[in-house]
């Protein structure tokens, strides 16, 4: 966690095409060490499909996007931790190999900040239990525990705090804060205050607007 | 390096706790090789004559019943895209599945065919020969099974569809595979020039199918 981290984060122009409907278009933004962007904006505006674009997941319609200065050429997806809707648990493993197996895989080599990391979401006293018996929002909390076992500048959060308790979110919260404060870049989208120090906000809306619902 | 370690010895493990695949794979393989002396009459000749293909072709269905596992876990749970953030090309990803797919269910099957074997009346001196081919032919079998499971990813029952694609894939190996037994049990000729041939498809299936599964995969994420 004390790793200081130094990338930037722009994109410019970006444009995004999901079943033949452009979601968004002429998006550019830039971030510097310790900024976070706050992505919010109703269903289907293409929040997650951006995640996914800066995560390399999906190709780009238009613009580019660079994650510059990590001081050698490390493909952008390696510079960045997803956390998306699923959170890549498998079942038959234990709580710990399943983070113990991600942080090897991840980084080359099996990290000595396993439990620490396991600690942050309070996920110790359950460590040695099949993750088939954990409940949503414990998955959740291993899913991004993994952001703390293995080190990386950028986190790609969309909508982390779904099935946490109220708690689980503050610590998310301060989290986010502490990962700026050492450097890190993160994009989160949410629909419920996370706190946290965002300095960047992007509002997504439909492009289209006969197709916006009327509350 | 590493990281594909971390990645195929998590297959494994999965493949070996979750058991399911494996013990289907074996039953169904001691199956259709013990019902077919009763569609083919006792005669113990004609069993002995057949038995290099019948236990091949038995071999690859058995084979192909748990393909569609080998991207199709991942890709549901979510793993597969975060595999794509570490620091592997999506080939090697591709290849360590495969490889785990082989280590999970073709070793196990090509094992279990000498006890099949015996039902078929296949003679015993060639046993080891049989085991031979068979572990050599069936990389192929789980490598090229894994550009079938990644073109057929996300569709639902893609199992049947996966058979489809990838079965006439599988005449090569089928044909050097018995010609490799045919030759040893009842000649002419040596069994070695089409075991040779066998160790190359296998050989050339474990570099370029991973590429065509990437390729594959890479559409998948759309």
């Amino acid at each position: 966690m004390s790793t200081p981290f130094s990338v930037t984060l722009e994109a410019h122009g970006i444009a995004c095409d999901r079943g033949g409907r452009r979601l968004f278009e002429g998006l550019s933004f830039s971030l510097g060490p310790g900024d976070g962007l706050l992505v919010q904006g109703p269903n289907g505006t293409g929040k997650t499909s951006l995640m996914r674009q800066i995560a390399s997941l999906l190709p780009l319609a238009a613009g580019e996007i660079s994650v510059a200065g990590a001081g050698d050429d490390t493909p952008p997806a390696e510079l960045c931790h997803y956390v998306g809707h699923l959170n890549g648990v498998k079942a038959s493993l234990t709580v710990r190999e399943n983070l113990t197996f991600w942080t090897a895989y991840l980084q080359g080599s099996p990290g000595d900040s396993i439990d620490a990391a396991l600690g942050v979401f309070g996920l110790t006293q359950i460590a040695d239990i099949p993750a088939a018996f954990l409940s949503a929002g414990q998955k959740r909390k291993l899913a991004l525990s993994r952001l703390f076992a293995c080190p990386r500048p950028v986190w790609l959060l969309d909508e982390p705090s779904v099935s946490l308790d109220v708690a689980s979110v503050k610590t998310l919260g301060n989290a986010i804060e502490a990962h700026s404060q050492a450097g890190g870049i993160a994009i989160v989208s949410t629909h419920v205050p996370l706190g946290g120090g965002f300095t960047h906000t992007l509002d997504l809306h439909r492009l289209d607007p006969t197709e916006e619902q009327t509350p | 390096m590493k990281a594909a370690l971390a990645l195929l010895r998590r297959d494994i493990e999965l493949a070996f706790r979750e058991g399911g695949a494996i013990g289907v794979a074996l039953g169904f393989y001691l199956v259709v090789v013990a019902i077919a002396p009763f569609g083919l009459g006792p005669d113990l000749n004609l069993l002995a004559r057949v038995a290099p293909g019948l236990l091949w072709i038995a071999l690859l269905l058995a084979a192909l019943l748990s393909a569609d596992r080998i991207f199709h876990n991942d890709h549901e749970d979510g793993s597969l895209d975060i595999l794509t953030m570490g620091p592997l090309p999506l080939a090697v990803v591709a290849a360590s599945k495969s490889l785990a797919h082989w280590v999970t269910t073709c070793v196990p099957l090509a094992l279990l065919a000498p006890v099949l074997g015996l039902l078929l009346n296949f003679p015993i001196d060639t046993i080891p020969l049989l085991v031979l081919a068979m572990l050599v032919g069936t990389p192929a079998v789980s490598f090229i099974a894994g550009i079938g499971a990644s073109l057929t990813l996300g569709l639902r029952r893609s199992g049947l569809l996966l058979a489809l694609l990838v079965l006439p894939l599988y005449v090569p190996v089928l044909i050097f595979g018995v010609s490799t037994i045919s030759a040893a049990v009842t000649g002419p000729g040596s069994p070695w020039p089409p075991f040779l041939m066998l160790c190359a498809i296998s050989l050339a299936s474990m570099v370029l199918a991973p590429l065509a599964s990437a390729a594959a995969l890479r559409t998948s994420f759309r």
